[in-house]
């Protein structure tokens, strides 16, 4: 009752009836770091995009709720929602190609929302932005904060991004593969950087990914996703030393070894994926019998 | 890091230059009509009729480019036609442009009924033919120069409504919204704040491509005599009155056409200048 996040059987479809993510559960103490993995089309983004409030229009919310500050998100009008949102939460999009309006200078764009969404006064906006790009350790801000984003680089733009995101100081950041658009080296920069700021900031992370790698150098607890089931939900440090589920222990061995670079790729096995497919058809026959 | 994009220099260019400097000079000389006119562009005069222009055998002195069968100044007529095609390129392109721009953006960003509402309406709208519908209008309305900037309005928002939702669309899908929507921007906010800055682009190209219509509208509906009254010159009432007298006087047609092309290539070719300038990527 007393966790930060909670979600209870939280359920979304598409318009024509599939499922997408299936009565999901998961619960976030303050300051936790957790990673939700698992392959594309799991449903990962669409929990962060649930609990946002962003989630794409075909997509509709059928059960469940969402304990944040107090409220459940899900019952907040549009307008609430929004406020609550807009102060306490904040997201680290994926693609820094596209998270950044093309038509405004970066400096603008940050302090913007500052003074019209959250009313800050416009110089203590200002100061904010320099002390932010200060953080993500970007140099030559003052001429950074007068460039459009096309001018940036892929890396310092997500280091904008990080920076926007943390702005408003919000308590639940949701980084939606924050890494992905990027490249290894870059990569390792970020990470340590989003670790660096959620450390100083003491802000609660969920972290969404398909790495296992990145979740564990950068979290404390993961949930592993498949087909919008939460499959196993445990500590990173026991995930590695021992997973629960069948499809967990798979899900690590097909991981690639850097130390034996000419070792086969090993799928998850069909037997696995039939033994999840079916559970997950069972649940869905109850959760429908259940409606 | 910061890349050396932003400090090339972008060249104005000439066609820039070119259609620009059409388009100021025309908008000059028709302010100045009345000095710069040596006739009264209604004055009839039988014994100046058809007088050829100025470097051909014949000419009279002030008849620069030629006199009508009526014997009024073609130069005179042009100059002051301007007024008219200027005046409706203005007035109805912008119009035209507000209007399909916000049902545009609406429908774009918020989808779902509201897009269906303006879609099907947009649909329907096109299935008129455009010019048959404008003469309709005008049968209804009355000519007049209001009438014209109300014809061309009604029949020509969908263009912009079309592109511009498409355009909507495509940017409301894009990261930098959903984050302005976790942000707590408003919806209009989002609109206003987020999208409308990158469409304007296209809307600028739209814009003058819309204004070089709308002076082809209104040498169209001057052509069939549903324009303004015929004791004012317009340039389509020109080529209409110097198609009956083409063999004897081929400049009563030909000046006003040249005006005409000359008017409406510039505001295409300003368009697309002004899209790379607008546009933050290309800038």
């Amino acid at each position: 009752m007393s966790s930060f996040l909670r979600i209870r059987n939280l359920s979304v479809s598409l318009d024509n009836g599939q499922r997408v993510l299936r009565s999901i559960n998961m619960d976030l103490d303050k300051g936790e770091v957790r990673g939700l993995v698992g392959e594309s089309g799991a449903g990962k983004s669409m929990i962060g995009k649930a609990i946002l409030g962003i989630l794409p229009r075909a997509l509709k919310i059928d059960e469940g709720e969402i304990f944040f500050q107090g409220k459940d998100l899900l019952t907040l009008k549009s307008n609430e929602l929004r406020k609550t949102i807009g102060a306490n939460a904040a997201l680290i999009p994926q693609d820094p190609l596209t998270a950044l309006n093309p038509s405004h200078r970066i400096g603008p764009q940050i302090t913007n929302r500052l003074v019209d969404i959250l009313g800050w006064k416009r110089n203590d906006a200002i100061s904010r932005t320099y002390d932010l790009l200060d953080e993500v350790q970007i140099p030559d801000a003052e001429r950074v904060i007068n460039s459009f984003p096309h001018e940036l680089s892929g890396g310092m733009r997500q280091r904008i991004l990080i920076a926007s995101a943390f702005a408003a100081e919000p308590k639940l950041i949701i980084a939606d593969e924050p890494t992905t658009a990027l490249d290894v080296t870059v990569q390792k920069q970020i990470l340590k950087l989003i670790r660096e700021m959620q450390v100083r900031h003491g802000t609660t992370l969920l972290f969404v990914t398909h790495d296992l790698g990145v979740v564990s150098k950068v979290c404390q607890s993961l949930s592993v996703l498949y087909s919008g089931k939460v499959i196993e939900d445990t500590l990173v440090s026991s995930f590695f030393k021992m997973p629960q589920h069948d499809y967990s222990k798979a899900l690590l061995t097909a991981t690639p070894k850097y130390t034996d670079p000419n070792s086969d790729l090993i799928p998850v096995p069909e037997g696995v994926l039939n033994s999840v497919n079916d559970e997950i058809s069972k649940g869905d026959k109850e959760w429908l019998d259940g409606r | 890091m910061v890349d050396n994009h932003r400090y090339m220099k972008r060249k104005f260019g000439m066609r820039m230059w070119l259609s620009g400097g059409w388009l100021v000079f025309l908008i000059a000389v028709t302010l100045m009509a009345p000095i710069l006119s040596p006739h009264d562009p209604l004055a009839q005069d039988l014994f100046a009729s058809r007088l050829p222009p100025f470097w051909m055998d014949g000419a009279e002195p002030g008849y620069y480019l030629g006199s009508d069968s009526l014997g009024r100044d073609v130069l005179s007529r042009i100059l002051y036609g301007a007024r008219v095609a200027l005046v409706v390129a203005l007035i109805a392109s912008t119009a035209t442009c507000a209007i399909g721009t916000i049902l545009g953006i609406i429908s774009g960003y918020f989808g779902g009924w509201v897009d269906m509402i303006v879609s099907r309406l947009v649909d329907i709208w096109m299935a008129f033919p455009p010019v048959l519908f404008a003469i309709l209008l005008i049968a209804v309305l009355g000519t007049g120069l209001t009438s014209i900037i109300i014809a061309i309005i009604v029949i020509d928002w969908t263009r912009f409504c079309r592109v511009i939702r498409a355009e909507t669309m495509s940017q409301g899908a894009m990261d930098y919204v959903s984050s302005a929507k976790a942000a707590g921007r408003p919806k209009f906010g989002i609109m206003i704040v987020e999208i409308l800055p990158n469409v304007l682009p296209t809307i600028v190209v739209l814009l003058t491509l819309e204004m070089g219509i709308a002076v082809i509208v209104e040498a169209i509906l001057s052509f069939v005599n549903l324009s303004i009254s015929t004791d004012f010159p317009t340039w389509g009432g020109m080529i209409s009155e110097g198609r009956t007298s083409v063999h004897q006087a081929w400049w009563v047609i030909v000046f006003p056409l040249i005006t005409l092309f000359l008017t409406v290539l510039s505001f295409s070719q300003l368009g697309e200048g002004l899209k790379d300038r607008f546009d933050p990527v290309l800038r």
